[in-house]
């Protein structure tokens, strides 16, 4: 209780300023001038008039044709609600590690990109790490680059933190992804800890991020392992609508979300070579994990249902 | 003062390389080798260089080096497709041990100085697995194992295994990107003056791509200069390919990756373009390479970017049917004015 208190306390000062400058009186947009803003960027990608980055990331995308579609799931479906964000800084490198949902898709990672974007004074972009299986596939994979994810590999995690970009990761992996219901907010292994290694390195704070509600969407209650590795997938999830209701499987359940931004840690302290210490990089994946998990089970205490 | 013997002559690098060289008092000879003479629009920028059209796997390449005591090597003949010798194994013998001989030639010299090897980006492979950019210290995922990428891995090793045997002798390895640009006539541009392009269902592959013009500089400035190493060549920034048929106004098919290489079988028959199984992995994936090394440890920033490439190349091309596009246009042109006039009346009222 005395925790619940607290939590408004950490409300961002900074973040009021830029809002009340937008507070401004505007003119409402009518129908013709959104039309009309549509039309441009319709227009533009006709052209190909855009830039995308190296990673094939491409900006004007996310912004006006992905977001669109998942701000409402963002904000009237999950209804997440948000701590933390002033532990993402306005500037320079920062590495997002996050809890894995079981379940289908990986709508907590998009998620949490929509939150960092929508909640952060800068609106930064979230890069995120997937694995090489994400983008052999058809489709996702690609749209994954354009959406700005890359290949979870040290190259990708370094080069992104050395050009300031916040970056996230679910060390999880498909762990976290394929893990039943019973074993919900239970976190799995975390990997070898490569974020570790990738943050130490690049010297820049690791920020812990619980997700509450995303574990709820997609009850996993079994693993077709055969239909598994007929497709060549890690695990075949089971759910109550998936595969038995088709694509209508996929529509997830409407669970209220809670994202919490946890205070980063710093690695400036450590020497250069700690990064290749595996006693030192373990041990800080441990700390972190231990963050996630404890933050996990004290919002889970506060919620009084699943669904409000 | 100085003999450059350029491979590949008759191609489009080898050739421009060659005119630049020719146009250089400071080059005492510039000496042309290709199996095929150089078409006769080449031959006239080609100049006082002097043409021998020999195979490299000839001994006679080993005579003209001793004689004309040849100082530099350009070797640019590496081949990309087998469509000019007919079959994979002819390419291959081509590539590999025509290199072979070339630098077995080099060996044997004591005039020699310098060994440049125009490369390939595609010695990174392209796939899932890959990191997004590939510095030239990477050394790739599996690596790839079909067709030029393969030879060009191989040419490689052959070229370090010099570079020990002799250390007297500069050896530069450029991996140069994909080259687009106005007049340069390869795989790349006569895929996209397709009518309608094929591409990868459900991929959109990043390409970075080298202008002709800054391919062919940095050729030069190997040769006639001590930069030694391997270097990345290409423009800054990354272009997918959807964004560029989309610049060129052509229609996108997108078929499936596995009927690609079907879709690649029948083209290639046809005999305008190469879209080979490996090139099928480059349509979905594409390639990006880190170029810092090119910039400080070479010293050369390419004048064209990925994009001004683009650009360069389409500024020379007939443009395509804009029909949806015009559509767009006026429909969003008269959205805004609408919601000017409205904006004006309203405030006009108030």
């Amino acid at each position: 209780m005395e925790e619940a208190r607290v939590i408004p306390l950490f409300a961002p000062p900074r973040a009021v300023l830029p809002a009340e400058l937008e507070l401004e009186p505007v003119a409402p947009r009518t129908w013709e001038q959104r039309a009309a803003d549509t039309l441009t960027f319709l227009s533009r990608r006709l052209r190909g008039d855009y830039s995308v980055d190296e990673y094939g990331f491409d900006a004007d995308l996310t912004q006006h044709a992905v977001l669109p579609v998942f701000r409402p799931l963002y904000e009237k479906w999950f209804r997440v609600e948000v701590n933390g964000i002033e532990n993402i800084p306005d500037t320079g490198g920062a590495l997002l590690v996050a809890n894995h949902a079981g379940g289908l898709w990986a709508l907590d990672a998009a998620m949490t990109a929509v939150a960092v974007h929508v909640e952060h004074p800068a609106g930064r972009y979230l890069r995120m790490l997937g694995a090489d299986l994400l983008f052999a596939l058809p489709g996702v994979g690609t749209l994954a680059r354009k959406t700005g994810s890359t290949l979870a590999c040290a190259d990708d995690a370094e080069r992104l933190l050395a050009a300031g970009e916040l970056v996230g990761v679910w060390p999880e992996g498909f762990k976290g992804i394929g893990k039943p219901f019973r074993e919900r907010y239970k976190l799995q292994r975390f990997g070898r800890g490569g974020f570790v290694h990738a943050a130490i390195k690049s010297g820049v704070p690791i920020i812990p991020v619980s997700i509450v509600g995303a574990e709820e969407i997609h009850p996993v209650l079994g693993n077709a392992k055969t239909l598994a590795r007929l497709f060549n997938l890690p695990y075949f999830p089971i759910t109550p609508t998936f595969p038995w209701l088709g694509p209508l499987g996929l529509i997830p359940l409407p669970s209220k979300w809670y994202l919490e931004f946890g205070a980063p840690i710093h690695t400036e302290s450590f020497p250069a070579d700690a990064a290749d210490d595996a006693a030192v990089v373990f041990d800080l994946a441990d700390r972190v994990r231990e963050t996630i998990q404890n933050t996990l089970y004290r919002l889970l205490v506060q919620r009084s249902s699943v669904w409000r | 003062m100085s003999v450059v013997l350029i491979t590949g002559v008759s191609r489009f690098l080898g050739g421009r390389l060659a005119a630049q060289l020719a146009a250089d008092p400071a080059v005492e000879r510039v000496i042309g080798v290709d199996t095929v003479p150089p078409s006769s629009a080449d031959g006239a920028l080609l100049g006082r260089t002097e043409f021998i059209r020999a195979d490299i796997r000839n001994p006679l390449i080993a005579k003209v080096m001793d004689q004309a005591r040849v100082r530099v090597v350009v070797h640019a003949a590496l081949m990309a497709s087998p469509r000019a010798v007919g079959s994979r194994v002819a390419m291959q013998e081509m590539n590999v041990i025509g290199t072979m001989q070339l630098l077995a030639a080099c060996q044997k010299s004591d005039a020699i100085e310098r060994v440049v090897l125009r490369s390939t980006t595609a010695v990174y492979g392209c796939g899932p697995g890959d990191p997004a950019v590939f510095t030239e210290d990477m050394h790739p995922h599996g690596g790839p194992q079909t067709g030029y990428a393969k030879d060009a891995v191989e040419v490689e090793g052959y070229v370090r295994g010099f570079a020990r045997r002799r250390p007297d002798v500069d050896v530069s390895v450029l991996r140069t990107a994909n080259v687009i640009g106005p007049t340069i006539d390869n795989a790349l541009t006569r895929y996209l003056r397709m009518p309608v392009v094929p591409t990868s269902l459900g991929f959109d592959p990043r390409l970075q791509l080298l202008h002709e013009s800054d391919a062919v500089e940095v050729l030069r400035l190997a040769t006639v200069s001590h930069r030694p190493g391997v270097v990345n060549v290409a423009g800054a920034g990354v272009v997918p390919l959807s964004q560029i048929v989309r610049k060129a106004a052509r229609i996108r098919v997108p078929v499936p990756a596995q009927a690609l290489g079907l879709v690649g079988a029948v083209v290639r028959n046809s005999g305008v373009v190469d879209v080979t199984a490996e090139e099928s992995g480059f349509l979905n994936y594409g390639r990006v390479v880190d170029t810092t090394r090119l910039h400080t440890a070479f010293g050369y920033r390419p004048r064209y970017t990925t994009n001004e490439a683009v650009e360069s190349y389409l500024a020379a091309q007939r443009p395509g049917p804009r029909a949806v596009l015009t559509g767009v246009g006026i429909a969003s042109r008269v959205l805004e004015s609408r919601h000017e006039q409205r904006t004006l009346t309203r405030s006009g009222t108030s």
